[in-house]
């Protein structure tokens, strides 16, 4: 019956191979091969083998998730193989080890492949100088500009500079000027004279966004990154060239001037755009919300994210948002309408109330929405959403959570299903209390305009008959929302509640990935996470009591939910378990 | 404006295509018949050749921009290259590039192409000609001067009718 | 007294010779591409068997051909490396993007006697099993391209080139492509990216080694001009025959492009080593001394990216005495034998075998001026050391050489150069680029020096002359 939860999707990989090198004069063991940018599994690199002896080699142009293309050249490193004699056996040291014969030349450790019994010096002078060379030459026609630089705090030029950089420039000649504030697209911007032409923005565009958009014009110190003139950089991962950035040549127009990085407080958390769940960090300072960054799971997102749901977020800082809890129109406590719904549901006779909750709440949500939805017999659904899908991360399915309401037995395999039901109930008068979460239920199809100011994800909510001439016909009607809407004006109970950036609880993503997200910023007003005023009323209703903490309610359900069997709160991690969906 | 192919030109095109497995290495030759035909490479012209090799746009672009030879604008009805490197700077190549650009009205001290205000000629000082032995050594279009006196030079732009 | 040896141009400059295919054949052209499609499977001891290609291929090493391109490795060793295992077609390139400033031997034999380079390579093709080659000449040279192409269409009339060549079942197809104006096309994987239609930028090695990975991925052989016409030549006559041209391990001969302030610049083929840098620059047959009344100031021995050798210069050259053990002799620059060790040993290299020659006439900063404005203008600008560094190191010497320099720029050029050669970069262009700064500064530093301190002084003065003038100014309205 109960399924266990897995780590891992996939079957266990065949073993690889081992071999031994030494990372300045520390022998460790390495897999022969190593998942190359693509994930095939190709020679390990020297780089590689010196992350997992925990060596930091510095680099530009080296991504794990791109292409190598060597060309920055700051990891160059000294390295050594064992010597062979001309019957081509090792030569031994008289002390019985193998004689290294060291490399009279360095080598890139990014593109250099590792082989049994190789010694790789990154600590030598020789190779600080290196460092020092290729920096030098970095920052000669670099405009030094770090005061206005949006870069400035998390740029890899500042970082190299205290380990390798000089107190002063010798260099006196006049530097190579290219355009600056150049507007590269919609969404980005250029300062050619901060590239370091590392060539990651072009690589992820051309290798991962599959839109092979940008190049490098002209020659030698001239180069510049460009797009063709007149075809801007605009498809739905720009965004992500910033992040790969290095440097401060491209920016986000939307980030840009509005804050220093090192004041933000990075929260982790998950995308709710679509279904795909993409991991999130959310640059917050002082309650407000900056920025989303993608951060790393191979398992859901790799290391990137589109840009509709990265820019998704403004909505949280709406200035009408619902802040207040309402009864019958009028201000009210917490305390109030929670007792006088709860005393409205004990005497509620079996089947005359429905649920409809919404596929953006959280797993905990939802399984307690099930207590209530089973002490009072209640018909449930959910809305579904959905939208366009690439073939990189954008999942048409736009709720977040579809398959955590599912699991919990909000709603069922084809989503809506009952929505006929429940508005053929409130006509005929058997349903008197309809208890909704999150969803606008008067808004019928919904225009693209209308959707953007809440949205920039487009996405299709069916029609089901829900109108508000039927909801007007409800003895109760109980909305809990975050941003006000017509279906919250009709409501004789409005319960503020909180963005997923408020508080915290978890997601099943559309292959079943369990992943948790972490409070980033205070919610506005009187608003209350859901699964804490839902805890109440769970409490008041049914009696059952316990959980005040998301750790010990999540468990609980762990328990109790069967996807779910074995899942600990802690041990979800910062990147989540799949579960069987 | 928009770029106008001639059929000589698709069916050159279109043959040096075939010398190729892959599509994207004639590139560079298109480019070259293009500019043979209209001296000069136009935005609409790096698109005709993008679309005609299944390519984008910049991909064409990065190779327009990288390559001296190949020009963005229009040039001037003779285009002069008068070497510049060692051997024949030895031999005298600044002085005969000063001649030119003095007789013609141009910047002796610009070193990229500059074209005269009656669009007949385009001078530029280029790098080595690889024919080092008879410096200095010049080009007008694709004829090659050997040996170019100041003598030779005023020849050589009287010729150019 | 050292003389001429014609193999490569053996014909190219008679009176009448021109470069079509029926006065190639008239002078025994493509004999030797017949004789190496004859070539019988040869039975070896082991019971294996040794086909035509792989003779040929043996017969490459035995006659210890080594490139003529600038790095002088063998050709033999570079066809032995090539993935014969992948199953993806095998293509072969000749790099005819002749662009090493000095050097103007690839023009002679492409314009003069394009069927040569046409047969050694459809011969290099047979022997590596190769069904599609190119020629990438340099964009500068249009007429050699017509000349070539013409050459090809005669040869594809005649059957030497196409489908089933002379009734073999050996198939070929060559063509030309162009290049347009860069330097880093001669490097063998930025020659392989311009071709694929990219920017030529340079690949890294690991792990595109073109053997292996070269042309569209595919295991590739890029050979020089003089090389591919090498190949013809040590088929006719055969590798160990043409081994005995030259000096050991120096084999064959090289044509010399010598240029700058001797009396007769010229291409002179000699057998490789037979002939001293004295000969070649004031033999009467070479180079016939330097113009009356001047002094020997340098030479670049190998091309421009070749390391300086100045006049009177002494080096410790190992030879054998008469029993054979090896001797350090104190040999001056102008004697060292003109070859690919010799040079080595001198600190410099034969490169592309093109001498340029530098009289007392010469101001040696401007020079050096000169080929660093040539190599900032080339550099590709893929990696950081070279983009930087090249730009850098010529805008201190247009500072230099225009009133604006300091006595501490040698020392200044001298560390910007130190960044950039010695693995740091993708490609050799960054040698190129610094090891004239390099040796430039270090054999004539006195006059970098000189010249920084004489415009340090001369502005000194200029700014003292203003407040000079003021001072006076202010003392007479006192009085």
């Amino acid at each position: 019956m109960s399924t266990a939860a897995t780590t891992e999707t996939k079957p266990a990989a065949p073993a690889i191979e081992k071999i031994k090198v030494k990372v300045d004069g520390r022998e460790i063991e390495v897999p022969r091969l190593t998942a190359d940018w693509s994930g095939k599994l190709t020679p390990t690199t020297m780089i590689q083998a010196c992350e997992l002896a925990k060596t930091d080699v510095p680099h530009y142009c080296w991504h794990p998730k791109l292409p190598v293309v060597g060309n920055c050249r700051m990891c160059l490193v000294e390295f050594g193989t064992p010597a062979m004699g001309p019957d081509r056996k090792p030569v031994m040291n008289p002390d019985g080890t193998p004689k290294i014969a060291k490399s009279p030349r360095p080598a890139i450790s990014c593109a250099t492949p590792i082989s049994p019994g190789m010694e790789i010096y990154t600590k030598t002078p020789a190779v600080k100088q290196m460092r020092e060379g290729v920096l030098e030459s970095l920052l000669i026609n670099h405009p030094l500009d770090c005061p206005i630089c949006d870069q400035a705090g998390e740029c890899k030029l500042q970082e190299y500079s205290v380990d390798y950089g000089q107190s002063a420039s010798r260099f006196v000649e006049a530097k190579v000027h290219k355009p600056k504030a150049v507007d590269l697209g919609p969404r980005i911007m250029l300062d050619a004279e901060r590239c370091i032409l590392c060539t990651r923005c072009i690589r992820f565009t051309r290798d991962i966004a599959g839109d092979d958009a940008l190049g490098i014009i002209n020659r030698g110190s001239y180069n510049t990154i460009a797009t063709f003139p007149g075809m801007p950089f605009d498809n739905n991962y720009t965004l992500n060239t910033v992040d790969v950035c290095p440097v401060g040549a491209l920016t986000s127009k939307d980030f840009r001037f509005q804050m220093r990085a090192w004041f933000l407080k990075e929260t982790k958390s998950v995308c709710t755009s679509c279904a795909t769940g993409c991991n999130i960090l959310i640059g917050s300072r002082e309650e407000k919300i900056y920025r989303y960054t993608p951060r790393d799971n191979d398992a859901v997102n790799a290391s990137w994210m589109c840009d509709a749901g990265r820019l998704n977020y403004k909505w949280i800082g709406r200035a009408d948002r619902l802040k207040d809890v309402l009864v019958r129109g009028q201000k009210s406590t917490w305390t109030a309408a929670l007792n006088e719904i709860s005393d409205k549901l004990k005497k509620a006779p079996a089947g005359s109330v429905a649920i409809i909750a919404s596929a953006r709440q959280t797993n905990e949500e939802l399984w307690l929405l099930s207590k209530l939805k089973a002490k009072l017999s209640a018909i449930s659904d959910s809305i579904a959403r959905s939208g366009a899908e690439d073939k990189l991360l954008v999942c048409d399915d736009k709720n977040p959570n579809i398959n955590g309401a599912r699991l919990t037995g909000m709603c069922f395999t084809e989503v809506g299903i009952n929505l006929v039901k429940i508005a053929d109930g409130i006509e005929s008068g058997k349903i008197k209390t309809l208890i909704v979460f999150g969803e606008n239920l008067v808004k019928h199809g919904v225009s693209a305009k209308t959707l953007s100011e809440k949205e920039t994800v487009s996405e299709v909510v069916e029609q089901h008959g829900l109108t508000a001439e039927l909801l007007a016909k409800l003895d109760t009607l109980i909305v809990s929302d975050i941003l006000p809407n017509e279906t919250t004006k009709l409501a004789h109970y409005v319960l503020p509640g909180c963005a997923h950036a408020e508080k915290r609880g978890s997601f099943t993503n559309t292959n079943g990935r369990v992943q948790k997200f972490m409070k980033a910023v205070e919610a506005p007003g009187d608003a209350r996470a859901e699964w804490e005023f839902l805890h109440d009323l769970v409490h008041n209703v049914t009696g059952q009591n316990g959980f005040v903490t998301i750790e010990g309610l999540f468990n609980q359900m762990a328990k109790e939910v069967s996807a779910f069997n074995g899942l600990t709160w802690s041990a979800l991690g910062d990147t989540g378990v799949t579960v069987q969906i | 404006m928009s770029f106008q192919p001639t059929p000589e030109l698709e069916a050159e095109v279109n043959e040096l295509i075939t010398h190729y497995p892959v599509k994207r290495a004639a590139s560079l030759m298109v480019l070259h018949a293009i500019q043979e035909q209209f001296g000069w490479i136009s935005s609409e012209a790096v698109q005709w050749t993008a679309k005609k090799l299944e390519l984008q746009p910049i991909n064409v672009f990065e190779i327009l921009t990288f390559y001296p030879m190949l020009r963005q604008e229009p040039q001037g009805k003779y285009a002069i290259k008068v070497c510049r490197t060692l051997s024949c700077a030895l031999g005298g190549a600044y002085e005969l590039h000063h001649h030119f650009c003095e007789k013609l009205g141009l910047d002796a001290h610009k070193h990229g192409p500059q074209t005269t205000k009656d669009g007949k000629f385009t001078v530029e000082f280029v790098e080595c000609l690889a024919s080092c032995g008879t410096a200095p050594v010049m080009m007008v279009g694709d004829k090659f001067y050997e040996g170019v006196s100041h003598a030779k030079a005023d020849e050589i732009v009287g010729g150019c009718k | 007294m050292a003389q001429e040896y014609k193999l490569i141009l053996k014909h190219a400059d008679e009176p009448g010779y021109t470069p079509d295919i029926e006065c190639y054949l008239r002078h025994g052209g493509y004999d030797a591409l017949k004789k190496a499609l004859a070539i019988q499977p040869k039975d070896l001891a082991d019971g294996k068997k040794l086909s035509g290609a792989e003779q040929i291929r043996e017969d490459v090493k035995v006659s210890g051909l080594r490139g003529r391109g600038g790095a002088g490795f063998s050709c033999g060793l570079k066809w032995s490396f090539v993935d014969r295992k992948s199953g993806k077609p095998i293509y072969l390139i000749c790099n005819a993007d002749e662009s090493e400033p000095g050097t103007f031997k690839d023009r002679q034999i492409m314009h003069k006697d394009p069927h040569q380079l046409i047969e050694g390579m459809i011969i290099s093709c047979f022997a590596n099993d190769v069904k599609l080659a190119y020629i990438y000449i340099r964009g500068e040279m249009p007429e050699g391209a017509k000349i070539l192409n013409r050459a090809i269409k005669e040869a594809r009339a005649k059957n030497f080139l196409g489908k089933n060549i002379l009734g073999t079942g050996y198939d070929l197809e060559i063509y030309v492509h162009r290049g347009a104006g860069a330097y880093i096309c001669g490097e063998e994987t930025g020659l392989i990216e311009s071709l694929e239609g990219k920017r030529p930028y340079p690949r890294i090695k690991p792990p595109y080694f073109p053997a292996i990975l070269g042309l569209w991925m595919c295991p590739t052989i890029v050979n020089n001009v003089e090389t591919l016409c090498n190949v013809k030549h040590i088929v006719a006559m055969g590798g160990a025959e043409f081994a005995k041209l030259g000096t050991p391990n120096n084999t064959g001969t090289r044509i010399v492009s010598l240029s700058g302030h001797v009396k007769r610049p010229g291409y002179y083929e000699i057998e490789v080593g037979k002939a001293t840098l004295r000969e070649l620059l004031y033999d009467k047959n070479f180079g016939g001394g330097l113009l009356d009344g001047r002094q020997l100031k340098a030479i670049i021995p190998g091309g421009s990216s070749s390391k300086v050798l100045k006049a009177g210069e002494k080096f410790k050259l190992k030879k054998k005495d008469a029993e054979g053990k090896e001797i350090l002799v104190e040999t001056d620059m102008l004697d060292l034998p003109y070859d690919f060790d010799s040079l080595a040993q001198a600190g410099t290299m034969s490169g592309s075998s093109a001498i340029i020659v530098m009289d007392d006439s010469v101001d040696i900063v401007k020079a050096l001026a000169n080929l660093s404005e040539f190599y900032a203008h080339e550099s590709c600008g893929q990696c950081t050391p070279c983009r930087e560094g090249s730009l850098w190191m010529n805008k201190t010497l247009q500072r230099l050489t225009h009133g604006e320099g300091r006595a501490q720029d040698a020392d200044y050029l001298v560390k910007i150069a130190d960044n950039i050669p010695g693995g740091r970069t993708i490609c050799a262009f960054g040698e190129a680029c610094s090891w004239p700064v390099q040796s430039f500064v270090a054999k004539f530093k006195d006059e970098f020096v000189a010249k920084g301190a004489a415009d340090e002084a001369r502005r000194a003065k200029e700014i003292s002359a203003p407040a000079d003038a003021e001072q006076k100014q202010l003392e007479a309205a006192h009085h």
